[in-house]
């Protein structure tokens, strides 16, 4: 199955209901080591996506991209709004004008993604960040770009949890957490939770 | 026309009274105030900072200034969202003293990339040397500082600003203190107080006129 508009804009959805059904949980995870807002953030971000999807009906997958990132942009504070605005962004960039996503040009997108985020915030695998839960979930999309869309994006949510699970033993190098040092060990890092949720989502949807 | 500089913080409040501040001393600069987000919450927001970037450029581009990480990351994408993103510029620099250095090199017709590294440059440690007697090719005065604050902000400033076009380089000494004063920084690092004696020493085709400059201003308490 190819991803269209019309399949993209419903996993969206489908993310948002995801995110409203995690939120307490990621303001539970930033609460230990930020400032107990992502949850909320987030939620409110693709809350505000959901509204727009009702309102315009963008015609090609890259144009439901490039909506939700200057949504997400607009709508979410903190780090995480920059952040993934910038990852729905790249990868809107990267879809073009094609009316159909097919997996080589998701796993290009998935890429783009990942190196806007690296370049926006300037973390490397490790730091504890979102960026260890998108590496992994890159590397396992790009092993598995000869399937079909929901096995790539199941690969890809699959090393996401591993990677997001990763952060609990790493002492976070960047934003709010890296003031606690050694204190953060032992919490999972919210924007790892949040991308892991995210890939989740949109692998359930595409199956 | 000068270089526009907009501030962005999580904190209107913040991003305001920087504002009110670096106004003070550099009158005729468009400094926008892009701080916290739309409901008056903690944080940045995206499109008052692409509105205020706009709002700051008279065409001579704009200078970024941002308090903590995602205000850097805010600030980044909306320059990049820009028409023309080489108009503005996102600088790492200490929030306070950098909006003032910027203001101030503005104010002086500075263009923007040295608008930018003069609110780089505030985050180096200030520009003292100590005192190695005067050269051969300079020209000084001494004079006597009457004004109530004596080279606090709005008169360093004030200095700054009168000698920014002159070829001349001029130096302020304190006792055994030597400041550069194309520097706000500098020259407020020195903490010349009323009443204090400074000596102002100047090199270049204009350091003559650079020195009346100087004495006028002193003269004429820096126009408080």
């Amino acid at each position: 199955m190819a991803c269209t508009a019309e399949t993209l804009a419903a996993a969206l959805r489908a993310a948002a209901a995801v995110i409203a059904e995690h939120r307490a949980e990621l303001v539970e995870l930033d609460r230990a080591i930020g400032d107990a807002d992502h949850g909320e953030n987030m939620d409110r971000g693709f809350g505000a996506i959901v509204s727009a999807l009702d309102t315009a009906t963008p015609e090609t997958p890259a144009a439901v991209m490039k909506l939700a990132a200057t949504t997400l942009i607009s709508k979410v504070g903190g780090a995480a709004g920059p952040l993934y605005g910038t990852a729905f962004l790249r990868a809107s960039v990267k879809l073009g004008d094609a009316a159909e996503v097919d997996g080589p040009l998701l796993v290009e997108a998935l890429r783009a993604a990942l190196e806007g985020v690296q370049a926006r915030g300037k973390a490397v695998g490790g730091d504890a960040t979102m960026v260890d839960a998108l590496i992994p979930a890159v590397s396992a999309a790009e092993e598995a770009s000869g399937s079909g869309i929901a096995e790539i994006l199941s690969a890809a949510a699959d090393a996401a949890d591993k990677g997001a699970e990763s952060t609990v033993e790493l002492v976070p190098r960047k934003g709010r957490a890296s003031y606690l040092g050694d204190r953060a060990i032992g919490h999972m890092d919210p924007g790892a939770r949040s991308t892991a949720l995210l890939l989740r989502a949109f692998a359930e949807a595409a199956k | 026309m000068s270089v526009g500089i907009v501030l962005v913080s999580h904190s209107a409040k913040l991003a305001e009274g920087l504002a009110e501040l670096a106004a003070q001393m550099a009158p005729d600069v468009t400094i926008a105030a892009a701080g916290g987000l739309a409901d008056g919450g903690i944080g940045t927001d995206y499109d008052e900072v692409v509105a205020a970037t706009q709002r700051a450029d008279s065409g001579a581009g704009v200078v970024l200034l941002y308090d903590l990480g995602s205000a850097q990351m805010t600030a980044e994408l909306a320059v990049e969202s820009l028409a023309d993103p080489s108009a503005a510029v996102v600088v790492d620099a200490p929030l306070v003293e950098g909006a003032i250095a910027a203001a101030v090199a503005a104010q002086g017709g500075a263009d923007r990339k040295a608008v930018a590294e003069a609110a780089a440059a505030a985050g180096a440690p200030p520009d003292l040397t100590f005192d190695e007697g005067t050269q051969d090719d300079e020209s000084s005065v001494e004079l006597t500082l009457r004004n109530d604050v004596g080279l606090h902000a709005r008169p360093a400033a004030v200095l700054v600003r009168s000698i920014a076009g002159l070829d001349a380089q001029v130096t302020v000494r304190l006792g055994d203190e030597t400041a550069d004063a194309n520097s706000v920084l500098a020259l407020m690092a020195l903490g010349a107080r009323q009443g204090d004696r400074i000596e102002v020493r100047a090199k270049g085709a204009q350091a003559e006129e650079a020195l009346a400059k100087v004495k006028d201003l002193v003269d004429q308490n820096f126009g408080e």
